[in-house]
């Protein structure tokens, strides 16, 4: 009971009137060791480099990032979670990069009212029904690359497509978010097990299908495997085979030209016509000497989205209530175009239909052909609370 | 169902055997000769594809990689034998599974530390990037084809050199009575150590050919190895013909499985459950066959004759 006493008039004195901090502390989590590294480094060298490009500074408040590997254990999330919030006393918890580690660490940074911003990982509960105003995604919602290749493939009015994806909720997630947009008849829905490297049965199967082409979800290193796989097996010339969360930046180098002429759904390019798209391209290959991914973007947008928030309350980060609706009207220029949030506080964005084509130093690229989605939010942000 | 498809996964489930029986040859005669339960055997195969992904990136030569991945097997299999498998032949298994266990542990972060987390993906050479043309009736990657037929190749001449020279008399005599073999005269600890490298190389050798298709990764011997474990315990342990036979089964069972479970679950469930029972039963179904095998034939489907 005494405890209790002293712990409310220690919270007592600690709510001054809001000033200007002094500074700002970010606590950044991802996965930087295992195979699945690719992903998690992006995302810490996207981060870096905006940190860099403004100087050290967000909102003009001195930054200071703790980085931490999260080595994909949701234990080891966990406790970075708990000690970003309990030892570190982050103003916000950035960084992310799988679904079921963002949804372990929810509960605990939000029930704490800590500021949570995910570059990568976009599960469906938080876009929807459990949305809170802690919680912002400078990413997309799961779907959203699936939806856009959905949106593509009806409008080129394509029938009969073999689906395939591995067999786990993600899987599923982007099979369901192609057929949101894509109408047509479906030549065979296959799932694999998600640890299947090898693919000459399910090749083999397709080759003897009547399909008209093929849509396959294999993110990270499986994807590398079932594209160079399906070259060799001969089938790109008879199905042309549409993904999405498979072919980018990352996976390119190690598929190689075994990718050439694919069509995949993005949210980013490259390429991508926009004066601060050439500053972060520019500038990330200098520093890091490899072409970013998207999850470089939306670590570099993490960063670029405090900065805006944070200016807009001239430095008062203490104000919770005021800084939370700063972040959440907060509109810059992203490397992707205009960034602008939805009411469930996921990015409302123009989805991509491009192609791999050799670049002129001769390495594929993902060349942005067409709009498949314009400015879409997500399929579930009519179940979040907030309006 | 047509009749080309058939073939073509037939092709498929014997290019799986294949792999399955150079990973399981090795271990099937050190536990036939030396009694050695090397858990370790799949750091070989993880020894072979690393070396010959490194070395055939770094150098642009096909020919240097498969040097440099067979040999490397084979000689790490060589220096682990002299420096720690020879001193532990007389424990008893649980000895064995402690150390090899260890080992596969130390291997693994070796690979971590020389080349790091993330995978190395292996190129398939140009000139087998293709597909070939089989009988006029399929196209075939000709990599795949290529698997088979080396394999094939390796397991006729492991046929001769165990059946019908004199290494291979020396090696089946230890194998079914090691204290009169040595009593009459054979050098066991030089036999050991070949038997031992030979098996580490032929290991090396399909993790060599494995890594275009798999990844390469820390730990990636470790999947391979316990279907390596069922094809030597269904093929009888010991017994080289065994492994053959059962890693062929044991392929043709895994991708047929795959590939017509759910046409054939089709026939008399509704779709979406087929769907979603087909694949799981599927990944099952090579226990499932070595569980009733060992119910009806513990030894296995070809037991070494003598013991």
């Amino acid at each position: 009971m005494d405890k209790r006493i002293l712990l409310l008039a220690a919270a007592g004195l600690l709510a001054v009137p809001a000033h200007a901090a002094d500074k700002i502390t970010l606590g950044f989590m991802s996965t930087l060791s295992g195979p699945n590294a690719i992903i998690g480094t992006e995302i810490r060298d996207g981060m870096q480099l905006a940190v860099e490009q403004l100087g050290g500074k967000i909102g003009g408040l001195p930054a200071r990032v703790i980085v931490e590997d999260d080595q994909q254990k949701a234990d080891v999330a966990r406790q970075l979670a708990e000690k970003f919030v309990q030892s570190d006393k982050v103003d916000a918890a950035i960084g992310f990069s799988f679904s079921n580690l963002m949804l372990a660490v929810y509960k605990p940074l939000v029930d704490a009212k800590t500021v949570t911003i995910s570059s990568n990982p976009g599960p469906s509960q938080l876009a929807g029904k459990d949305c809170s105003p802690y919680f912002f995604s400078t990413s997309w919602q799961g779907d959203n690359w699936a939806e856009g290749m959905g949106a593509y493939l009806q409008k080129k009015g394509l029938q009969n497509i073999y689906l395939i994806a591995p067999n786990y909720a993600a899987g599923k997630d982007v099979i369901a978010g192609l057929k949101r947009f894509y109408k047509g008849s479906v030549a065979a829905e296959v799932y694999t097990p998600l640890t299947q490297l090898d693919f000459s049965a399910e090749l083999s199967q397709i080759k003897s299908s009547n399909a008209s082409a093929v849509f396959a979800f294999y993110p990270g290193g499986l994807g590398v495997q079932f594209v160079k796989q399906y070259a060799q097996a001969g089938l790109k010339d008879k199905f042309p085979l549409y993904s999405a969360y498979t072919v980018d930046e990352s996976t390119l180098p190690a598929i190689g030209d075994d990718a050439l002429g694919l069509i995949v759904a993005t949210s980013w390019a490259p390429d991508l016509d926009n004066a601060t798209n050439k500053k972060f391209v520019s500038g990330f290959e200098k520093k890091y000497g490899r072409v970013p991914a998207p999850y470089a973007v939306h670590a570099y947008d993490t960063i670029m989205l405090l900065d805006t928030a944070v200016k807009a309350v001239n430095g008062k980060i203490e104000d919770k209530p005021a800084f939370l609706a700063a972040l959440r009207k907060a509109q810059f220029e992203s490397p992707r175009g205009a960034f602008k949030l939805n009411t469930n506080q996921f990015p409302i964005q123009t989805f991509y239909q491009g192609e791999v084509k050799k670049g002129a130093d001769g390495k594929p690229r993902i060349v942005i052909q067409d709009k498949a989605l314009e400015n879409y939010g997500d399929a579930y942000a009519q179940t979040c609370s907030m309006k | 169902m047509s009749a080309t498809l058939l073939l073509e996964q037939c092709l498929n489930g014997m290019q799986l055997g294949i792999m399955l029986f150079l990973m399981s040859a090795g271990l099937t005669l050190v536990f036939g000769i030396m009694n050695l339960v090397n858990l370790a055997h799949g750091s070989f195969y993880m020894a072979g594809a690393y070396l010959g992904a490194f070395v055939y990136a770094s150098s642009q030569s096909f020919l240097l990689g498969v040097v440099a991945g067979l040999g490397g097997a084979l000689l790490i299999g060589l220096i682990a034998e002299f420096l720690i498998f020879r001193r532990i032949y007389k424990g008893d298994h649980l000895d064995h599974v402690l150390v090899t266990f260890g080992l596969t542990l130390i291997f693994n972060d070796l690979a971590r530390l020389i080349w790091g987390p993330a995978a190395l993906f292996a190129r398939v050479p140009p000139f087998l990037s293709g597909q070939v043309n089989i009988f006029g009736l399929i196209s075939y990657p000709a990599y795949r084809l290529a698997i088979i037929v080396v394999g094939l190749a390796v397991a006729a001449l492991l046929y001769v050199l165990l059946r019908h020279t004199r290494l291979g008399m020396l090696i089946r005599a230890s194998a079914s009575n090691r204290t009169m073999a040595s009593a009459l005269g054979v050098n066991v600890v030089v036999l050991y150590a070949l038997v031992f490298a030979l098996g580490a190389g032929l290991a090396g050798l399909a993790g060599l050919m494995a890594g275009p298709i798999f990844t390469v990764i820390p730990g990636m011997g470790d999947n391979v190895l316990i279907l390596a474990f069922v094809v030597i315990v269904v093929g009888g342990l010991g017994s080289v013909e065994g492994a053959f036979c059962a890693a062929l089964v044991i392929g043709l069972i895994d991708t047929l499985g795959r590939s017509f479970m759910k046409p054939l679950f089709g026939l008399f469930l509704e779709r979406a459950a087929a769907d979603n029972s087909a694949p799981a039963i599927a990944s099952m179904l090579i226990y499932i066959l070595m569980a009733i095998i060992l119910f009806f034939r513990p030894q296995g489907l070809f037991p070494p004759k003598s013991r």
